[in-house]
């Protein structure tokens, strides 16, 4: 970091005097030192980053044409279709832009529960991205409602009337979000103001995500930390930006992949009905990305205890830290938790399956045991494991890894 | 462990296979024109398509998201714009009020909707013995299966088995779910006059307002299909270039 970063012109001079700018982002975010053995599940941060503003951009516009009436939406979903210039390829960017949000999101999660980025010193950082991460669900299920199809509809009122299960008060809640007696326009209406407002929010977080980040410095594979002032780092600019880049471009490939080729895979056939009241949908199924909490909350046969168990299963990973008792960071050095790490991705691979299928017979046995041990996984595992995993040893610095067989023999030939 | 995991996974993929496969037949699949990463529409299908809609279709199903105009549309049937005029004056529209305040009708023009058949969906219930015809704009993207299913459904009539007894207003179709549907068969030989002098067999007259169906719902696939390739081409060379970059880049950090 190199804190005496001076402007060259006399205007950035200038500038720089009275909003140091150009010294946070020349000074300090371009030469951001980033430990040199970040590996490609280290690019979502970036792939995220741009996705939230491309719906952002995306969604700006589409507002521009939506009208959010019960009466309208669905025809005005279709007028931007059919008649607003270019109008297709917006909507279907921002429609498949959530899925490849969320297909980015899950892979960071993983990658730091994989590689432990949540442990101490970066318990803040992980909490801000569970709070983005609740944000992020939020408004995907909000803007899910405002095409006000027939799963739009249905949707809005089965995750509404689950407020109902709050006892005493829930019925009156539910009235007070519906703004009336059933799901109609002025759920709409609200639904669409906070489907505007919270990716600014997430914005915020972000910078707030980014921010705490570059206090501790990036985790690395490795878990450990980076030796000050070694040959452990390398600049962002150019390493990161150009790594990171490709990585961007590759992910876009899939995406203009779904936009442009199958852009209705994603979505349900029933959403290109418009939303019927007196006409429930055979199955009312949520979007992809949410499957898993689908399954959990149905796994329970108490609408009550279905809620608490669904929002419990996210709010779980703010209390990870804590709840991982492992000095290890990387799961590279943890050979017990590295199966049970897969053994988790399975089974919410599982759930995601489950929430897809009806809740009943085999499936809703199935969807109990995958729920169980979802939060044994964090309640029994997490906490055990540092106890009783017996670690490999860890390298003593990043670039030791990676030198080569005869260079390492050489050290240890050297060192006895 | 793994094994054991796989195992459970198969076992659940096989019963949801046996439970999806007792609901209904499995559509047929003819070779669409608009299928396929370059596809486009056959300009000839479509507009036999429009055909059969008005001639035989119209007569219960409205298609309310669609003008007039846009049969003259690029990457559409691509009427000739006099032909669209000519075809959008064969219908009434309400008008706007005269100097007396009178609603009178007048011929539709380019910037209308399609006329619907109905006054509103009572009218429409009330003709059809209680069954709603459904508006006909998205039908190909609101229905599992899509084209194909709309094709099947379209020539999937047949005699009822004679254990099976059908209400009133109630026909038997191979395609539709419990093989029962509430509209009468739609297409017969000759139903239709093709003024292009193809043979106007149900197949082809199914082939035609089915194409013509998946146009009216995405009236923007071929522009979609162009520009995607030349989008996803962009990218690759992009990330070809990026890729070399970064082992530049890269070149001296071990």
């Amino acid at each position: 970091m190199s804190d005496n970063y001076e402007p060259s012109s006399a205007i950035g001079k200038w500038f720089d005097k009275r909003l140091p700018l150009l010294t946070l982002f020349a000074g300090h975010v371009l030469p951001y030192p980033t430990p040199k053995n970040l590996n490609y599940w280290w690019t979502f941060g970036g792939i995220l980053t741009f996705c939230l503003v491309t719906q952002i951009v995306t969604g700006l516009v589409l507002a521009m044409h939506y009208v959010a009436d019960a009466e309208q939406a669905f025809t005005s979903v279709e007028h931007i279709m059919r008649d607003v210039n270019f109008g297709w390829m917006l909507r279907y960017i921002h429609a498949n832009g959530a899925s490849m949000m969320f297909m980015a999101v899950y892979i960071h999660m993983a990658r730091s529960l994989f590689y432990g980025s949540y442990k101490e010193p970066r318990e803040l950082i992980w909490i801000i991205g569970v709070f983005i991460f609740l944000l992020m669900i939020a408004t995907a299920f909000m803007g899910y409602v405002l095409p006000w199809g027939q799963m739009s509809f249905w949707a809005a009122t089965v995750i509404t009337n689950l407020f109902s299960a709050i006892p005493l008060v829930g019925e009156s809640i539910t009235n007070w979000l519906w703004g009336g007696y059933s799901v109609g326009s002025p759920l709409l209406t609200r639904f669409f103001t906070l489907h505007y407002l919270m990716p600014f929010l997430i914005f915020a977080l972000v910078i707030l995500h980014v921010w705490a980040l570059h206090v501790p410095g990036n985790n690395n594979p490795e878990g450990i930390d980076v030796v000050q002032g070694s040959q452990d780092t390398v600049p962002f600019h150019p390493h990161y930006v150009v790594k990171d880049g490709l990585a961007l471009v590759v992910f876009l490939v899939i995406f203009a992949g779904f936009v442009f080729f199958v852009p209705n895979l994603l979505g349900h056939t029933d959403n290109y009905i418009q939303a019927n009241p007196l006409q429930t949908p055979e199955h009312i199924v949520p979007e992809w990305y949410f499957l898993p909490f689908y399954a959990i909350l149905r796994a329970v046969p108490d609408k009550l205890g279905g809620v608490i168990l669904m929002v419990s299963s996210i709010a779980i990973l703010a209390f990870l830290p804590w709840l991982d008792t492992s000095k290890v960071r990387s799961a590279k050095y943890r050979p017990l938790y590295k199966q049970f790490f897969w053994l988790f991705i399975a089974d919410v691979i599982l759930l995601g399956y489950l929430g897809a299928q009806s809740a009943d017979g085999l499936f809703l046995i199935i969807s109990r045991i995958a729920t169980a041990y979802y939060f044994i996984h964090f309640l029994v595992l997490m906490p055990l494991l540092g106890f009783v995993e017996k670690t490999k040893p860890l390298p003593k610095s990043i670039s030791e890894p990676v030198l080569s067989k005869e260079e390492r023999e050489a050290q240890v030939a050297g060192s006895t | 462990m793994k094994k054991f995991i796989i195992n459970i996974i198969l076992t659940i993929l096989f019963f949801s296979y046996v439970h999806a496969a007792e609901e209904m037949n499995e559509p047929l699949h003819p070779d669409w024109s608009f299928e396929g990463p370059l596809g486009k529409f056959e300009r000839a299908s479509l507009q036999r398509g429009y055909q059969v809609y008005t001639e035989v279709c119209a007569g219960c199903h409205s298609m309310d998201l669609l003008s007039y105009r846009n049969l003259v549309e690029e990457g559409g049937p691509e009427f000739s714009k006099d032909q669209a005029k000519a075809m959008a004056a064969m219908f009434e529209t309400k008008g706007s009020p005269n100097e007396e305040g009178e609603i009178t009708m007048r011929p539709a023009i380019l910037s209308d909707h399609f006329v619907s058949p109905w006054e509103n969906e009572q009218q429409a219930r009330a003709a059809n013995g209680g069954a709603y015809p459904p508006d006909l704009s998205v039908i190909v993207k609101a229905r599992e299966g899509g084209a194909d299913y709309i094709y099947s459904l379209l020539i999937g009539y047949e005699d009822a088995p004679s254990e099976m007894s059908l209400d009133d207003g109630v026909y038997y179709n191979i395609y539709a779910k419990g093989n029962k549907i509430a509209m009468p068969q739609p297409l017969y030989e000759d139903g239709v006059e093709y003024t292009d002098g193809t043979v106007a067999t149900p197949e082809q007259m199914a082939h035609d307002v089915t194409m013509f169906l998946t146009w009216a719902a995405e009236p923007k696939l071929e522009a979609r299909k162009r520009i995607g390739f030349k989008v996803i081409s962009y990218l690759i060379i992009l990330s070809f270039l990026l890729y070399f970059t970064n082992r530049r880049i890269w070149k001296d950090t071990h």
